[in-house]
């Protein structure tokens, strides 16, 4: 079976050029940045806090603290993880603000052992693409993810959807890279679990969970 | 090899992270079990539809909005004097202190 492997890396000389002159006040060499990593940055903020206005505010706190602490950077890991470490932090902050009631932690490990157990077994055919339109399916799949909790769907978003390496997520997250995995595959079970409630191949029925 | 077994590297078998003699062990498990193969497979396309998916997309309008504000406040915050403030924290952000109430 063909394996799934993450995308490349980028060429980092020209951004830590950029990088370099944001750090010295230049504004304009920092709005270069905005330019290339906003849209993840806005994606990754809106799977945290599934909320829009949150997503916004995120959006521009995590820059504008990334450009006053730009003299931090040591560039030992790559602009963007460390921009996306502080775009998640901000959106957990935003996350606990907003459920105070719930516990918002990476650190959330909840592991019963059975959330890995496979119930639902059956084939995904025709394609979701065929059995949905592009809305419907949008909406299932945000309703799918919301419902994981947030530590599961930080790593699965930052591994899965914007193709950091797993060491690049741990970097990212300060978690170590066996967390990362045992949360990843607990996202990737989980997620695959209720899809399938979808998506499973219909024998007389509707196909409807 | 048991299912268990097989589950445990999934996520290593999907990211080809593992070493020759894992991976031919795995295949040869997903050969004959049936439900291993279901689950790897459907396992892959979860996480391709969530790459193809384009869930929050930045719109155009509100992406210049944005860059417009955070470019303002850049501005804001170089007039002010760069690196005044104490946001030690912001850069190496804490996620092991969060709270659990």
């Amino acid at each position: 079976m063909e394996t799934i492997q993450p995308k490349l890396d980028e060429p980092v000389s020209e951004e830590l050029m950029l990088v370099n002159a944001a750090r010295g006040g230049d504004v304009g060499a920092f709005e270069q940045l905005v330019k290339k990593y906003d849209r993840n940055v806005f994606r990754i903020a809106n799977h945290i806090t599934q909320n829009r206005e949150d997503a916004e505010d995120v959006v521009q706190d995590a820059f504008l603290k990334a450009f006053q602490n730009l003299g931090q950077f040591q560039g030992q890991s790559k602009f963007y993880t460390w921009l996306v470490r502080i775009a998640v932090n901000e959106a957990l902050m935003r996350l606990r603000r907003r459920r105070p009631e719930r516990m918002v932690s990476l650190d959330e490990d909840i592991n019963t052992g059975e959330d890995t157990i496979p119930r639902e077994v059956a084939d995904w055919s025709p394609n979701p693409e065929q059995l949905y339109n592009q809305s419907e399916l949008r909406e299932i799949l945000q309703k799918t993810i919301q419902g994981l909790p947030p530590s599961f769907r930080t790593v699965f978003v930052l591994r899965d959807v914007e193709g950091l390496s797993t060491e690049e997520t741990a970097d990212a997250l300060n978690l170590s890279i066996p967390a990362v995995k045992s949360r990843l595959l607990r996202a990737r079970l989980q997620l695959r679990e209720r899809l399938t409630k979808y998506f499973k191949k219909q024998r007389g029925g509707d196909g409807q969970p | 090899m048991k299912c268990s077994e097989f589950l445990k590297e999934l996520t290593d078998y999907l990211d080809d992270r593992i070493d020759a003699p894992t991976k031919a062990e795995l295949e040869e498990h997903l050969h004959w079990c049936h439900n291993c193969y279901v689950v790897c497979n459907t396992t892959k396309m979860t996480i391709e539809i969530y790459r193809d998916s384009h869930l929050y997309e930045l719109p155009d309008d509100l992406r210049t909005k944005l860059r417009s504000a955070i470019v303002s406040k850049c501005h804001g915050s170089k007039d002010c004097g760069p690196h005044t403030h104490d946001e030690s924290q912001a850069a190496t952000p804490t996620e092991k202190s969060t709270e659990k109430s």
